[in-house]
């Protein structure tokens, strides 16, 4: 393995990357194009960008989206933490069945899980209706609870190898030390497997806000997220708008990741530096 | 140690309310007519739809084996880069799936149009006039829909293999050259058959979504020639409104899709994290 590439074999790659971005491309620099089309270039504008910030429905849109995001990103964090740590005790034969149906969502095909959600939602809302008089319609709640539903099963499957690392004496030595429950939890687990939950959280977070079939069935028409806008506009034509906003987002990801990367790589330098000196050290006593 | 167990609690009844029960719905639904008795109405009627099985089936199985014959080798290549280039061809996979995928597959549509830039540029260059036509049809053609396909779904293939061997035990590759495998050997006996659990995670992952898809039909396929997955939409949402057919197209699906997943559970630990990345 320790061969490198032939130069064959990296213009494969180089052309697979370029596969991969050529439509991205395309449309960031058509979010400068100085008109409607999006084949023919006429010229360099950034009026796509001041108009996006003076139109109120894609505001809207983002907004709920970012909320719906945030919030099922949170709760299913939270919940998913303390379930993958429960999980985590139970015997065998209980976990694995939990754990299966915990894959159902991650495995299922998005069109499913939308679609019986939105059954549920249907019937639930009859039988309200029915019973109470109350009027449940798809909505903001709804469209929360299907993204909660799907997020929780990948935070649990983010901490749950975490848990698996621990050291199972670490638990009971804060105990011996003289720490409550809570204390050895919140000072000891939580910080040995908060990377697990923060991968967790990020990969809920993305999913939400890259979601468009889930939302679809559940929003309902009164909720609308910015994918399911998009979708709409495909019916017709998308507005450069919206190509402006993606632009901004994209570069704001990459600015990100570059950021921890970069940081990322600093702190594997400062610690092989530190390494190198203390064997230094040792070697010169 | 009991008061963890609990923990799980509210999470069990929480999936079984959002997971189970609308799964069960979905079965009970497809067994049922408009007017609410049990029938198998559904599923007969489903005889007319043979076309529309047959040809997602086709066309997602030929992306899921397009994203393997261009994936496979990316991940290898990739896995024998430097550490800092293998950090960064990560990213750069990863980074496409923060565009919205309806607009990556819209951007498409700007390309393969009679009108769009591969139509243009061929006009420039004189070949269309060469062949005498005004454009050539790429999009509404089940080619495009392939393409649209492996485009949103090659990064599922790639990350799984690529991860898996990543993390290759180097010691085996060099035990097998020592014992004098050929490179070709080393590749087929070893890396390859360790490399598994990660193949068919990316054949599943871009298999499931690849037979359920309907925006990318709709958009690159012109929505002339229908998906499974547009079937579903349109009994759902759509003109055609019929939930309890919806259901049984949905119950089909679902078992295409519990078949992948038994197959890839036989693969047992290992795999989870893969999926997971």
């Amino acid at each position: 393995m320790k061969k490198r590439n032939s130069f064959g074999a990296r213009l494969f790659t180089a052309l697979v990357f370029l596969f991969l971005y050529a439509p991205i491309i395309l449309l960031i620099i058509f979010s400068f194009n100085n008109s409607k089309s999006r084949s023919v270039w006429s010229g360099f504008t950034l009026d796509w960008y001041v108009k996006l910030f003076h139109n109120t429905g894609i505001r809207q849109a983002l907004w709920t989206t970012l909320l719906v995001s945030f919030i099922a990103a949170l709760v299913a964090t939270i919940a998913g933490t303390f379930t993958a740590i429960g999980l985590f005790q139970l015997k065998r034969k209980p976990r694995d069945a939990i754990l299966a149906v915990n894959n159902i969502p991650v495995i299922n095909a998005d069109i499913i899980t939308g679609v019986s959600l939105s059954l549920l939602f249907v019937s639930v809302g009859s039988l309200f209706a029915r019973l109470f008089g109350l009027e449940f319609r798809l909505g903001f709640l709804s469209l929360l609870i299907a993204h909660i539903t799907f997020n929780i099963p990948y935070v649990i499957l983010s901490v749950l190898p975490k848990l698996r690392q621990l050291d199972k004496n670490l638990f009971e030595a804060a105990q011996d030390l003289g720490a409550t429950w809570i204390q050895a939890f919140v000072k000891v687990i939580i910080p040995e497997i908060r990377p697990g939950i923060v991968n967790g959280f990020i990969m809920a977070f993305t999913l939400s806000i890259d979601d468009f079939v889930i939302s679809y069935f559940t929003a309902g028409s009164y909720v609308q997220t910015l994918s399911m806008q998009i979708y709409a506009m495909t019916k017709k034509r998308i507005s450069p708008e919206i190509n402006a906003l993606s632009t901004i987002l994209f570069l704001t990801v990459l600015l990100l990741l570059i950021i921890i990367n970069v940081r990322q790589v600093r702190q594997e330098k400062d610690a092989q530096k530190r390494l190198a000196t203390l064997y230094n050290n040792k070697n010169a006593r | 140690m009991n008061r963890k167990r609990i923990s799980t609690v509210p999470y069990v009844i929480w999936m079984a309310l959002f997971v189970v029960i609308p799964l069960l719905l979905i079965v009970v639904y497809a067994f049922t007519t408009k007017d609410g008795g049990f029938s198998l109405e559904n599923f007969s009627e489903l005889g007319s739809y043979t076309a529309v099985f047959i040809r997602s089936i086709v066309l997602a199985l030929t992306a899921t084996v397009i994203c393997l014959v261009i994936g496979y080798p990316v991940s290898y290549i990739l896995a024998r880069e430097s550490a800092s280039f293998q950090r960064i061809s990560n990213m750069l996979i990863m980074l496409p799936m923060w565009i919205n995928f309806l607009l990556r597959t819209y951007a498409w549509m700007s390309i393969l149009e009679n009108t769009g830039m591969i139509n243009r540029f061929l006009g420039k260059i004189g070949v269309l006039a060469l062949l005498g036509v005004d454009h050539i049809q790429l999009i509404n053609t089940n080619g495009a829909v392939i393409l649209g396909m492996v485009y949103n779904y090659l990064p599922f293939m790639i990350l799984p293999i690529f991860s898996v061997i990543q993390r290759l035990d180097r010691s085996l590759i060099e035990a097998a050259q020592d014992l004098g495998a050929t490179g070709f050997q080393v590749f087929t006996k070893v890396i390859f058959p360790l490399s598994l659990p990660g193949v068919l995670s990316g054949i599943t992952m871009v298999f499931v979504p690849s037979i359920s898809t309907f925006a990318i039909s709709k958009l690159l396929g012109g929505g002339t020639s229908l998906l499974l997955g547009d079937l579903i939409e349109m009994q759902f949402l759509g003109g055609a409104k019929n939930p309890y057919l919806g259901s049984a197209i949905s119950l089909i699906m679902m078992i295409m899709v519990m078949v992948c997943m038994l197959i890839m559970n036989r693969f047992g630990e290992g795999e989870e994290e893969a999926v997971m990345l």
